[in-house]
């Protein structure tokens, strides 16, 4: 059975008076990997940040509407936004560790959650940075500093801070646009072997991309979430005209 | 071709007196310094470091001037750094860019930067002396002169409310070079406003909140308009603890210059003095530059 873990209803989000959301209504299935389509600008980042609150941080944003994480709003009054992105956490366009070392960069969301014991702590960085495939490549150097690491590494090991925290939804915003082909292909491995735990979310302006690791993509376009089906059903017959202009190339 | 060749000469008397004017301060530089080094060099001696004035300041050293400096700009900084990053880590960090009540700290940042030395001076007096240390002495001494009369406390808090705008200034522009990228990562993994703060924007701005500090020591160091009425003295036979007056660099020069019974033989002291002055602001201020040059070099990595 197939398990909604967010869903959204009629949701509406606005830059102070600019509309940059138009009713988004969307379920999204526990355990797979969700793609997110459109042209730039169309509001994937911005519906992306709206799942763990990161818009939050944005002045003047309003939102209407419900986004429901198991069964919960978590656009409710009584929300607690840091319990709620521990449980959603989020891989950035850019990779951007913190001017620490490996280890500590990997151990930042533990410890703000308490974890204080060394050997709990080294167990969980293993796993995570295992579980984000980079572990071989760093296991001798935890201690150096997270800076001297290349593009596709430091952004493997974003996703393995990430997963240090044990979220269960994993929003990334482009993950892999700022890399290399062998890194991108890496981070894509990575995101299919992902969805066996968590649940994904991925932007991505690369339909390939989306194509190769999403189960099911969404299509958005000015703000509207123009179609929502299984990945196969968008990339080989989809319903709208619009998606279909889009996936072949006619525009954006 | 005549016009061009007035214009020509144009051109070169401009730039003539404009690299004239750039020389003379070149010049005034190694004009002060060296008539300072060359008057003060054979006074500088580890004796005249540690030892008090004698014969009524015309020999001896300036010891209690040194420590008085030093206890002066470790108590301002006590009191200036903390409150001053705390203020800073608000405007950045939680107050709203154009917010009226981030406009209106900014604003009065400002003013306090501007706000001539004396001023402050008077201020001290008035605030620090006149009001909150005679209320303690009424309240808690029964009126008995302690704390209502110049000290090196008041006088240290003076001169943290001098400095004030320095280190708000420089710590706030330290915590700006943390990118915001960092903030929204911590925030992602479930950290709170503070723990970002403490954990991931201070730690990558220290050396910038260093900076601030040094300089805000060094201007301190080097002042003398705000204790004039607030704790410095002419002299003291022993070493100062809060409530008492001190002996300060700056004041030790202009009391030595003006002062003196003899004037023209305390000059060696006089020079000794102020090289010990110069150098301090000096070793100070190029310390907050090799900081600020590392983290400019940090940055650009
Ligand atoms: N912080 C912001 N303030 C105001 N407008 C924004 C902000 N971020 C994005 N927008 C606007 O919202 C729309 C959607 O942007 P975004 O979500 O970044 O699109 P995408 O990720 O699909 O490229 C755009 O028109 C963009 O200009
Ligand atoms: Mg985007």
């Amino acid at each position: 059975m197939i398990v909604d873990k967010i869903n959204t209803e009629d949701m509406f989000l606005y830059y102070s008076s600019k509309m940059a959301l138009n009713n988004i209504s969307i379920k999204i299935p526990e355990k797979k990997v969700t793609a997110f389509i459109g042209p730039s600008g169309c509001g994937k980042s911005t519906f992306l940040r709206s799942l763990n609150r990161m818009n939050d941080l944005i002045d003047g944003v309003k939102i209407e509407g419900k986004v429901i994480i198991d069964n919960i709003n978590i656009y409710d009054k009584n929300i607690d936004v840091v319990t709620l992105r521990k449980k959603v956490g989020m891989v950035f366009q850019k990779s951007n560790p913190f001017a620490k070392s490996i280890y500590e960069n990997v151990a930042y969301g533990p410890k703000i959650n308490g974890i204080k014991d060394k050997s709990q702590l080294d167990e969980i960085v293993e796993m995570a940075l295992k579980n984000a495939a980079i572990w071989d490549e760093v296991k001798d150097r935890l201690g150096d500093s997270a800076l001297g690491l290349s593009g596709g590494q430091q952004q493997r090991l974003c996703i393995a801070r990430t997963l240090a925290v044990n979220p269960e939804i994993v929003l990334m915003d482009e993950p892999a646009s700022a890399l290399d082909p062998l890194s991108t292909a890496k981070i894509e491995e990575l995101i299919v072997q992902l969805k066996e735990n968590y649940t994904i979310v991925i932007v991505t302006h690369n339909m390939q991309q989306a194509a190769r690791i999403s189960d099911n993509t969404a299509f958005f376009y000015l703000g509207e979430l123009i179609e929502y089906d299984r990945t196969k059903k968008i990339f080989t017959n989809p319903d709208k005209k619009q998606t279909e202009d889009y996936i072949t190339g006619r525009f954006g | 071709m005549i016009k061009s060749f007035r214009k020509n000469i144009k051109g070169i008397v401009i730039e003539g007196i404009t690299l004239v004017s750039a020389l003379l301060i070149i010049a005034i530089v190694i004009i002060m310094l060296t008539v300072i080094i060359i008057g003060g060099k054979d006074q500088l001696s580890w004796e005249f470091l540690t030892s008090f004035p004698t014969d009524g300041m015309t020999k001896g050293g300036i010891f209690p001037a040194i420590y008085g400096t030093a206890l002066l700009v470790i108590i301002m900084s006590i009191a200036a750094v903390p409150f001053g990053t705390i203020t800073a880590i608000y405007l950045t960090e939680y107050a709203k860019e154009n917010s009226v009540i981030a406009k209106t700290i900014r604003f009065a940042v400002r003013t306090l930067a501007v706000i001539p030395s004396i001023i402050y001076g008077l201020f001290g007096l008035g605030f620090f002396i006149k009001f909150v240390g005679a209320h303690i002495d009424g309240a808690f001494f029964g009126g008995e002169l302690k704390w209502g009369q110049p000290n090196l406390l008041w006088a240290s808090l003076t001169m943290s409310l001098l400095t004030l705008p320095v280190v708000i200034v420089s710590v706030e522009e330290a915590l700006k070079t943390v990118p915001q990228e960092l903030r929204a990562a911590s925030l992602a993994l479930g950290a709170t406003k503070w723990q970002t703060i403490r954990k991931v924007v201070i730690p990558g701005s220290i050396s910038g909140i260093m900076t601030g500090t040094i300089l805000a020591v060094s201007r301190g160091a080097g002042e003398v308009a705000p204790i004039l009425f607030t704790g410095a003295a002419y002299y003291l036979a022993t070493l100062p603890g809060l409530g008492d007056q001190f002996m300060v660099l700056g004041y030790h020069i202009y009391v030595l210059t003006t002062q003196s019974a003899n004037v023209d033989q305390t000059l060696p002291i006089q020079f000794g003095t102020t090289c010990v002055l110069l150098l301090l602001t000096f070793i100070l201020n190029m310390s907050a530059v090799i900081l600020r040059y590392r983290i400019r070099k940090k940055k650009t990595n």
